[in-house]
């Protein structure tokens, strides 16, 4: 069943941000560290063990898929419901973190790809 | 008859939400196609609108403010981006990436301690002095969405987040611009390099629409790794780098 997905999807999200807020509380910050992550290691393990087990059949897999698929227009009203007028007075200061942050990235796969081509050539 | 409209969308604010979003993307998609020739993916245009509307509308939490977009904020809010982020890591499986041997790793790890490097450094640089806020933006310049992961999770201010947003979205854009013509000078040909790529600028919408620009039959490689590096962004943004920040200043 469709619903079994989307709710194993929930627990697993409801379990990482838990875990988030606990690891958090235990390092003395209020707040929730690595959550959303820790709840993507669950999915990952948990459909692997169902899977395992035989227990992932195509409807299950579509309750989690298509929150996946929801992704970008999810993240557009996001970005929809933001106070970008606020951010518009630092504006030129994102285009900078954005623009410095490819271009080091850039320069690095490049040296990455030298170096990892050289041992061991693919 | 207007009155009865307005009340209806009001009273169902998510399935405006999904209207208005949806024609959002049907747009940008027409945008991508004849304006841009595919170049730049429909995806970056539509967060691009997204912005925009929230900038013309003005309130601090955009267009969610206006009560016939209240659903917007909503569809945007942080429960169901959460939900959606974590189901993209559906399929992925950790055996395929290990595969790919510690370069993978090695690249996944140096991408991100380069975003949060570069991002706060340039947040230092404007005046920023703050851990959190430092912390947040060099998250956006990771990607998009860890930038609001990680300041959701510390508490960073809306302007903050809305800063963090818009560097992931010109990290997106430029990598889909930049890519297929940077891709000879940096070696990008094979599928090792593929993903060596995605783990190190980590932004999905912008690996893959660059690697579709460059060579279509790289992009699983690169979309690969890249899956990884929000969710470690994630994981790492709000408790490692957050720390390195706190201990630095």
């Amino acid at each position: 069943m469709t619903i079994h997905g989307t709710a194993l999807l929930s627990l697993c999200l409801l379990a990482g941000l838990t875990a988030g807020r606990l690891l958090g509380a235990s390092l003395g910050i209020d707040a929730d560290i690595g959550g959303v992550g820790i709840a993507m290691l669950l999915l990952i393990g948990g459909c692997q063990l169902l899977e395992r087990h035989g227990l992932l059949p195509p409807p299950v897999g579509h309750g989690v898929t298509y929150w996946g698929q929801m992704y970008v227009p999810i993240v557009v009203a996001m970005a929809a419901s933001q106070n970008v007028r606020g951010a518009v007075a630092g504006g030129w200061m994102a285009v900078a973190a954005g623009l410095v942050a490819t271009a080091a990235a850039f320069v690095l796969v490049g040296v990455l790809v030298r170096w990892a081509s050289g041992p061991e050539p693919s | 008859m207007t009155e009865l409209a307005r009340q209806t969308l009001t009273a169902n604010g998510l399935l405006a939400a999904f209207v208005v979003v949806g024609g959002a993307m049907l747009v940008s998609s027409w945008v991508s196609r004849w304006c841009t020739r595919g170049r730049v993916h429909p995806s970056a245009i539509a967060i691009l609108l997204g912005l925009a509307a929230a900038a013309v509308a003005g309130g601090p939490r955009g267009v969610a403010d206006l009560p016939l977009l209240s659903g917007v904020g909503v569809l945007g809010g942080a429960m169901l981006r959460d939900l959606a982020i974590v189901a993209t890591a559906f399929g992925v499986r950790p055996q395929e990436f290990a595969r790919s041997g510690a370069v993978g790793v090695v690249s996944l790890l140096t991408g991100l301690c380069v975003a949060f490097l570069m991002g706060g450094m340039t947040a230092w640089a404007c005046g920023y002095r703050d851990a959190v806020s430092i912390t947040t933006i060099g998250a956006g310049a990771a990607t998009y969405i860890v930038g609001p992961v990680t300041g959701t999770a510390l508490g960073a201010s809306s302007e903050v987040v809305a800063l963090s947003i818009a560097a992931g979205l010109v990290k997106a854009i430029a990598v889909m611009v930049v890519t297929p013509f940077a891709a000879p000078v940096i070696g990008l040909r094979t599928p090792r390099s593929a993903m060596i790529f995605g783990g190190m600028l980590g932004t999905t919408s912008g690996v893959m629409a660059g690697l579709a620009a460059t060579d279509q039959t790289l992009v699983p490689y690169g979309a690969m790794t890249a899956t990884f590096y929000t969710g470690l962004g994630c994981l790492l943004g709000p408790s490692v780098f957050f720390m390195i920040a706190r201990g630095l200043l």
